[in-house]
């Protein structure tokens, strides 16, 4: 932090979780220190504990009813709001990536605008995945029978080390998209533009507890998510490049049969998404009903 | 009959504009008519002249289609994120400026502005919305890889809902890369002139889309036109089947949205005051003026009589009046010419014997063009009212017996756009959705749209479906 003698000395910002809506410190009361690419000292994050984890599943799964209820044209608004919020807010976060994964102007610039499009990517799927995963089955009957894709529930998100908002924002919004609610940890050494990320959905209109966002040990917080109950999947992405770790929450995730995304050797962020996440996270359901008078 | 009193409660029309004449939308510019021909539009619920507005002759159709065709390759070529942003841009738009939009629909077409205000715009916003979603995601569609754009698109469209049938064309075609040359209806031609400045806001690229005020032969024009490779046409039969036969022999695609005749059929086991409702808004949204309409009821005779005195009393609360007083149910008819059509078609309607009803204390506006809400019994299938598209608030009643007369009477008609089915049977909704020839099939429902379903029509009721995964079908080289 230079301090030019005579210019403002600038106000600094405690960054913080966020569970429910709200930004509350962590309940252990810990941080750790938060450097640049350099070694130089951005911030003290919350150390989020077990606990946290498990509060941040509990406002999860109380949003779920809510947004899964909503309509898909109401959360892909909820989506394009985020993008438009995040847009308003271009330069900081160019700023924070920036000192964050070392990039210079040009290329933190890129990250956040392909940010954005993310969120507008996925907001158009809102009211189009059923479309394309769904559909009509002519079954050999009298019946009408039509299958729908549905939201999985509470998805934990590991989120990855390398990309601290693109690669955040590609792993998150294809959860919520559909309906699913989400828990976050963000890259452990860089997670000062995800909790920056927060001030943008407290924003958005996203309703509280859909998205919460943990900073801290990737694996600390991945063990009690992953063997957590009232968890239904989890993206274990954050564990790429920790094979042992990835396996261990695997493991761990069969206990009541999460669904599981296993992390990639190495993912490109700003390549098409695709559909693959979208799909990750959601159900099929299938309904019959006879046909006649 | 008691009805209560209501104090006025008038929308402002002072939060839109209208200038007091308007030009042609071509190349991003409004200018005057090559010819300086001009047409006045009117309220027609005043009769007072609303603006004077260009009438479009075979010049400008030229101009505006070269303007679409220059515009085409840059357009197309734009990748798809860059196509859903600039839809993005006219979808928040048009939410942000419905208040306005809304007024100006409700003054130019005479409907009420709690259809307009709660119906049309969310509706034409929610369009943009949808379809700025697929202009990224075509690969994903279900049309190959990489579906390609047709080019120049001729859309021609009605008065009944000016500013969403607008959408329903113009939102699918940007989406998949066309641009487009539009022709509003000649009784209602401002909220597609508003848009234009919708599309200013957005810094949409010139002649992308160009809109082309003026009458029928406007519309003949620009659909006969050899630089256009796409017509989509909303509107009468008899103008579809004219349009089909311009179009034989040339590269045009074609899609048509026309007439119908949909019948809305009640069993005795449905919900009486459901069904009401679902017959009053069927055949009296939007003064009737929608080719969807439920316009022949077929009710399971067990249950007629206590069906036509539900019905009769709902009637009877309906209000009609200023469309812009936020209670008013039924507004203005659109013109004096459509007036004349459905005086015409109730009067055979009582000449052939069928019995006519409509509500004893609704009294109509002096001024204006105005129909009260009307019903007939003893309706035979060979009546004029059970077989011609009346498009105003009159509904012809039937009767039957069994399901499969049902299927038989409802399918006896040459269109086949919608049809309405009120049982609290499930397997009796599916059976006759199954034999129903229509497009569309409500269910204990009617009249619902959404963006992402498709609409459109059966037999004579045209061919092609507009909204959902399937409305871009219509505007790609598939």
């Amino acid at each position: 932090m230079s301090e030019k003698s005579g210019a403002r000395l600038s106000v600094f910002k405690t960054y913080k979780l966020f569970v429910g809506g709200k930004f509350p410190r962590s309940e252990s009361g810990r941080v750790y220190q938060v450097t640049d690419s350099q070694g130089g000292w951005l911030a003290n994050a919350p150390l989020s504990s077990r606990k946290d984890a498990r509060d941040a599943v509990v406002a999860a799964r109380k949003a779920f009813p809510g947004w899964s209820g909503a309509t898909a044209y109401n959360r892909g608004q909820v989506l394009y709001r985020v993008a438009e919020m995040l847009t308003g807010r271009r330069e900081q976060f160019a700023d924070e990536v920036a000192a964050a994964e070392g990039l210079d102007r040009e290329a933190a610039l890129a990250a956040v605008d392909t940010a954005i499009g993310r969120w507008v990517w996925y907001a158009g799927w809102s009211d189009k995945i059923a479309q394309v995963a769904g559909g009509a089955n002519p079954v050999a009957g009298p019946f009408f029978n039509l299958s729908v894709p549905e939201p999985t529930g509470v998805v934990a998100v590991l989120a990855p080390q390398d990309s601290s908002l693109l690669g955040l924002v590609s792993v998150l919004a294809p959860v919520v998209v559909s309906g699913n609610t989400a828990v976050v940890v963000t890259s452990e050494r860089a997670p000062l533009p995800a909790l920056s990320l927060a001030e943008v959905l407290a924003t958005s209109d996203v309703p509280g507890g859909v998205v919460n966002i943990l900073s801290g040990r990737t694996a600390e917080l991945g063990a009690p998510l992953a063997a957590h109950q009232d968890v239904n999947a989890i993206d274990l992405t954050g564990a790429a490049g920790d094979a042992a770790l990835a396996t261990e929450l695997e493991t761990a995730a069969a206990g009541n049969l999460k669904r599981v995304r296993r992390p990639a050797a190495a993912e490109d962020w700003s390549a098409d998404p695709g559909t693959g996440r979208l799909l990750s996270f959601v159900e099929t359901k299938t309904v019959w009903h006879p046909i006649g008078i | 009959m008691s009805i209560f009193a209501y104090a006025p409660a008038p929308e402002s029309r002072a939060v839109v504009d209208i200038a007091s004449s308007y030009g042609l939308f071509i190349d991003g510019e409004f200018r005057p008519a090559a010819e300086d021909k001009v047409f006045p539009t009117h309220s027609p619920a005043t009769e007072e002249q609303l603006s004077e507005v260009a009438h479009a002759g075979a010049a400008d159709v030229d101009a505006a289609v070269r303007a679409a065709r220059a515009a085409f390759g840059p357009w197309s070529a734009l990748p798809g994120s860059e196509r859903a942003t600039y839809l993005f841009r006219i979808a928040r738009i048009l939410q942000e400026r419905s208040r306005e939009l809304a007024v100006l629909e409700s003054l130019d077409n005479g409907k009420p502005i709690r259809e307009s205000r709660d119906v049309d715009l969310p509706l034409a916003a929610a369009h943009f919305f949808y379809y700025a979603g697929w202009a990224d995601k075509l690969a994903h569609a279900g049309f190959g890889p990489d579906p390609r754009p047709l080019g120049v698109a001729g859309q021609v469209i009605p008065w009944n809902f000016p500013l969403l049938m607008l959408a329903w064309k113009v939102a699918p075609a940007l989406a998949t890369g066309n641009t487009v040359v539009l022709k509003p209806a000649e009784t209602t031609p401002l909220s597609a002139l508003f848009f234009a400045d919708v599309c200013r806001q957005a810094q949409l690229p010139p002649g992308v889309v160009n809109i082309l005020t003026g009458d029928g032969s406007t519309g003949a024009e620009l659909v006969a036109h050899p630089g256009i490779d796409k017509v989509a046409f909303t509107g009468s039969t008899e103008v579809g089947r004219s349009i089909a036969r311009t179009v034989a022999g040339t590269r045009k695609r074609l899609t048509l949205e026309l007439g119908g005749k949909a019948a809305n059929i009640v069993f005795d086991d449905a919900p009486i005051d459901q069904a009401v409702e679902g017959i009053v808004n069927g055949i009296f949204f939007n003064q009737g003026h929608v080719c969807c309409a439920g316009s022949r009821l077929l009710v399971q005779e067990s249950v007629r009589e206590e069906l036509l005195e539900a019905l009769k009393r709902r009637m009877e609360t309906l209000r009609v009046g200023d469309p812009l007083d936020k209670n008013t149910d039924i507004g203005a008819i659109n013109s004096a010419e459509q007036l004349a059509r459905i005086q015409e078609l109730a009067a055979a309607g009582e000449a052939e014997g069928a019995e006519r009803w409509s509500p004893a204390g609704c009294e109509l506006p002096g001024q204006g063009y105005w129909f009260a809400p009307t019903l007939f019994t003893g309706v035979a299938q060979s009546h004029r009212i059970a077989r011609e598209e009346i498009f105003g608030p009159v509904l012809s009643v039937l009767t039957f017996r069994t399901p499969e007369e049902a299927v038989a009477k409802a399918n006896n008609t040459a269109y086949g756009l919608s049809a309405g089915i009120w049982t609290e049977k499930g397997s009796r909704i599916l059976w006759m959705a199954d034999k129903l020839r229509a497009g569309v099939v409500w269910a204990n429902t009617f009249n619902k749209f959404d963006p992402s379903s498709p609409f459109g029509g059966y037999k004579e009721s045209g061919f092609g479906r507009e909204g959902g995964r399937h409305g871009l079908e219509a505007y790609l080289d598939v």
